[in-house]
């Protein structure tokens, strides 16, 4: 190893040279008071003072090792030539005393990317978020937005993508719960997790190689080996769905290692209100439970975990609807057409959806620098939706499908030399997916079994303090092998039974059983440099090549999508869609104040979109048929971060968002685009006042002005005209205002209170969001007073 | 390196349990069941004249790429009065499901309209009521008034507003099947 071999040249006449200067925390520079320097070649330490200062005199002219070591931190080795004396800052990455995580070792140099800035929300925001979604507390991070279905199902759009192209890894693992449908938003709690980042990029590789969009990663906190009972209590209570969420955890941690913790959280809402109205059937009954047994050793960890997750979501009743002509009465209807009294209940339309995961996990060091890490996750995720039916059917589940996955990971980590880094790793999975047939419903998604593996391989290089590369390389496999149920009309229509006549298994009156089997290999890359380019501003370039093979919606999609009054096909012949993205961040500190500027460029060829291609005269009315198709497009944007302080208490904290997305060929705007946003947060905060924080937020919504044009006709019988149901035309542009404070207090021994209080919409705005699917038939949510309190225990 | 021999092994092994699993039987179809494939508008002369039968067909369902098949045999005679009564059926099961029965279980959940437009002269009545009194319209009084052509929309409506005001837009609810005829009186 590079680090041992560095030759040791003295002069004998030159021994009174001095190294001097300060060991400080990687993240916020602060003194790591009491740091350990050990310099090799004399076999002798020093031990820098409580600030973190440290001198070392007596040294001959030449090259030395340091090593620099910490309790709290990971070890560091320098290479250090002295030829006068030297000052010298060692930065250090402040959390080994976090021991269980399994990428533990070098996780400064290493399982951070180098090259991306990981986002990462703040425990204040996820506390914030406590009561929301996973989507919702996301929508802090400049550059996501969210897909929303109502205000309950909210899907994370990372850099305008979403669905299929974000990957959600949930403590190491990537959460497989259908998440290509729009509705389908993602099955976790956000109590669950300590830490929840955002990599607004593919350069994830350890994860997945499809993560066109971006990757959430979300991770459990880690436990502290020391005999330890700790726990914290969250209780909000919101005006808005008169509602509440309480989230409690206890963590038992030991000092020979082994650790146990428990989560719960109960989330339970009644109908949501507009300024004006009640949403009926907006409800929300969530359930979740997470536990892990485990021990922490300094060599190696294991770990045995099992969450469960489980919702009742009302859909907005007044947005199911039987056809265009029902959708022309609702769009065209200032109020929902239908407002009942609020209740608790969640009737039909809603969805049910449990998620179980078990987990086993373990890593062990090999020698000094080494570590080999695996995990094997079993996934249950099974999904009702439940619809408004007729007679016999009434109440029974509409969508049955129940999806099974089982992955298996090996992870291997080693240290080259010095700053040199290597990762590499292989995974496998199966999942298998089963659509109920006793719905009376055509399946949605077919049965299907699907294999994959991939396998990838990651290095970065520290040239020196101020430079640092990154590249990696990913291959995927998949195969998917699906029972497909093709009406007769449409399998002919679409010509298969010319192109693929030996899928067929058995025809069923004016049904077909085809087994399409399906291969896909799927390369991706990525090559990144972190620079310095002064004590004050860093720059990171990152570029990502990902690919990903079509999600079963977008191959097998071949009928009515209710909730949309839509027609929806996919297409078997579609091959993998493939991006190229160039990001550029560059992050700095400048006295007050601090900016993050992220511009991106993300070219996308064989993008999957969906697009209206024709109406269909269908015996309910005129349908528009959306077709999936592939295309180029690309995406264009960037995201400013800003903070100023004003004073010593009030500190000025801004966001700004811009994207533009095209098609290439025929450079028309992509659907549903976030539009443009500017966030401000405007804090004081006083320690004299026992660390009072008061918070006004303001964000100003764009109304987006770049839509493809998606309207067609309809004939309206009761007035006998043909009329344009217009549901492309965006809705304006607003701006919400919130106000919150929390005040902590300290209760007996080491306990701790904190009281929040928070106002969102403080103006009462009624306003429509382009990106919520159901803008068409009702306002967003109205004014919400909640009341957070937090217990530390 | 035992260890990541072990690890190895089990990783090796557990794909290919996985794979193996592939002796599953061909999974049935599904029945559909609560889709109308054919609406029949019967309208029988109470006098003179000859029977008219108005019919939308879509064998494949609505979300097949087929379309519905729509037809009109017989024409409206003026100045006669029709005995209407209307049938839906899902053939896509056999033998064909009557969804009639399902209305009249739940009469209070349904009603049919039936609007003249484009200039057509028709007045119509309904003739049965629901368990509350209000109008359901499996049955119904057509009177063609004055010759000319138009269409004919009728329109199933579930879950609409009780009692409403006779017009599809005031009833709300959703629609299952809605077809517009081209009828001509002579």
């Amino acid at each position: 190893m590079l680090v041992c071999i560095a030759p040791f040249l003295a002069y004998a006449q030159d021994c009174d040279l001095t190294l001097s200067g300060q060991v400080i925390d990687l993240h916020n520079n602060a003194p790591n008071g009491g740091a350990m320097l050990y310099i090799k070649e004399l076999s002798k330490t020093i031990i820098a003072n409580d600030n973190g200062y440290y001198e070392i005199d007596g040294l001959c002219s030449g090259n030395y090792t340091i090593m620099v070591s910490h309790p709290e931190c990971n070890t560091i080795t320098r290479d250090i030539v002295i030829r006068s004396n030297t000052v010298r800052t060692f930065k250090m990455e402040h959390h080994l005393e976090e021991l269980n995580e399994v990428i533990v070792q070098g996780k400064s140099e290493f399982d951070k990317l180098a090259s991306v800035r990981e986002v990462q929300l703040s425990d204040d925001a996820l506390e914030r978020n406590s009561g929301k979604t996973l989507g919702d507390a996301l929508n802090e991070i400049s550059g996501v937005s969210s897909l929303n279905t109502g205000n309950t199902i909210v899907k994370p759009i990372i850099n305008g993508l979403h669905s299929s192209r974000v990957t959600i890894i949930n403590n190491g693992t990537r959460l497989e719960d259908q998440e290509w449908g729009v509705e389908h938003a993602p099955n976790i709690d956000i109590n669950a997790s300590d830490k929840v980042a955002v990599i607004k990029n593919a350069a994830a590789l350890q994860y997945s190689g499809d993560a066109i969009g971006g990757a959430v990663i979300l991770e459990p906190s880690r436990v502290v080996v020391k005999d330890t009972l700790y726990g914290k209590t969250l209780l909000t209570l919101g005006t808005n769905g008169r509602g509440g969420v309480i989230s409690s955890q206890l963590t038992k941690g030991f000092e020979s290692g082994f650790f146990g913790q428990v989560r719960g959280t109960l989330r339970r809402f009644g109908d949501f209100e507009a300024p004006d109205y009640i949403l009926s059937n907006t409800g929300a009954d969530e359930k979740s439970l997470f536990a892990r047994i485990g021990v922490n050793r300094f060599t190696y960890r294991l770990e045995g975990s099992y969450s469960l997750f489980q919702n009742k979501l009302g859909i907005l009743r007044a947005s199911h609807l039987g056809g265009p002509q029902d959708q022309f009465r609702a769009i065209n209807s200032p109020e929902p057409l239908i407002i009942r009294d609020f209740t608790y209940d969640i009737d039909v339309p809603r969805q049910e959806v449990t998620h179980h995961v078990f987990k086993v996990k373990g890593d062990r060091n090999f020698g000094a620098h080494s570590n080999i890490a695996f995990h094997y996750t079993y996934q249950q995720n099974n999904r009702f939706e439940f619809d408004i039916r007729r007679g016999d059917d009434a109440g029974k589940a509409s969508v049955d499908l129940n999806l099974e996955t089982h992955t298996l990971a090996l992870d291997f980590k080693t240290k080259i030399g010095d700053g040199f880094n290597f990762k590499s790793g292989i995974t496998g999975d199966y999942q298998e997916n089963f659509a109920n047939p006793n719905t009376g419903v055509r399946r949605l998604i077919p049965d299907y079994e699907r294999y994959h593996f991939g396998i990838y391989a990651i290095t970065d290089y520290e040239v020196n303090d101020f430079l640092q590369l990154e590249g990696g390389l990913r291959l995927d496999y998949t195969h998917l092998d699906a029972l497909k149920f093709y009406r007769m009309s449409f399998w002919e229509s679409r010509n298969y039974d010319m192109l693929f006549p030996e899928l067929v298994l058995e025809e069923f009156g004016n049904e077909v059983l085809t087994n399409p089997t399906l291969d896909f290999a799927n390369v991706s890359a990525t090559a990144g440099i972190a620079y310095q380019l002064s004590d004050d501003i860093t720059g990171y370039f990152n570029y990502a090549l990902a690919s990903r093979a079509p999600n079963p919606s977008e191959l097998f999609s071949e009928g009515l999508h209710h909730s949309a009054s839509r027609i929806e096909l996919g297409d078997l012949r579609f091959d993998s869609e493939t991006s190229n993205k160039f990001s550029v961040t560059l992050e700095g500190r400048l006295k007050g104040f601090q900016f993050t500027l992220n511009p991106y460029a993300n070219f996308i060829s064989d993008f999957v979109v969906i697009e209206p291609t024709e109406i269909r005269q269908t015996i309910r009315g005129n349908f528009q048929v959306w077709e999936y198709r592939q295309t180029d497009a690309y995406f264009l944007g960037f995201d400013l971060d800003t903070s100023v302080s004003l004073s010593d208490h009030l500190n000025w904290e801004s966001q700004f968002s811009f994207l533009k997305a095209y098609e290439r060929e025929n450079d028309l705007p992509l659907i549903n685009i976030p539009p443009t946003r500017f966030a401000n947060r405007l804090s004081y905060k006083n320690a004299s006042l026992n660390n009072l924080k008061v918070t006004l937020g303001g964000t100003y919504v764009f109304r987006q002005n770049e839509f493809p044009d998606n309207n067609f006709d309809v004939f309206i019988p009761e007035t006998d005209s043909i009329e344009l149901l217009d549901i492309s035309t965006p809705p304006d542009g607003y701006f919400l205002m919130s106000l919150s404070a929390e005040y902590p207090f300290t209760i007996k021994n080491e306990s701790q209170l904190v009281l929040g209080l928070s106002v969102e919409n403080l103006l009462d705005e009624s306003y429509r969001n382009y990106l919520n699917r159901f803008r068409f038939y009702a306002d967003d949510l109205g004014r919400n007073i909640l009341l957070h309190l937090k217990i530390n225990y | 390196m035992k260890t990541f021999k072990y690890l190895t092994l089990l990783f090796v092994t557990t794909l290919f349990i996985a794979c193996n699993n592939d002796d599953d039987s061909n999974p049935d179809p599904v029945n559909e069941e609560e889709v109308i494939t054919t609406m029949t508008i019967t309208l029988e002369p109470t006098g003179a004249g000859t029977q008219v039968v108005m019919q939308t067909r879509d064998i494949d369902g609505p979300d097949g790429p087929e379309p519905p098949v729509v037809t009109v045999v017989g024409e409206l005679v003026v100045g006669a009065t029709y005995n209407g009564s209307v049938a839906f059926l899902n053939e896509t099961e056999t033998p064909p499901e009557n969804i009639n029965e399902e209305i009249e279980e739940e009469d209070d959940e349904h009603q049919i309209f039936y609007i003249a437009g484009g200039g057509l002269d028709v007045t119509t009545a309904y003739t049965d009521q629901d368990g509350d009194g209000n109008p359901l319209g499996l049955t119904f009084t057509l009177t063609a008034n004055t010759a000319g052509s138009g269409t004919m929309t009728v329109i199933l409506r579930h879950e609409p507003t009780k009692p409403n005001d006779g017009t599809p837009a005031d009833a709300g609810g959703e629609t299952d099947i809605a077809e517009t005829f081209d009828v001509t009186i002579n």
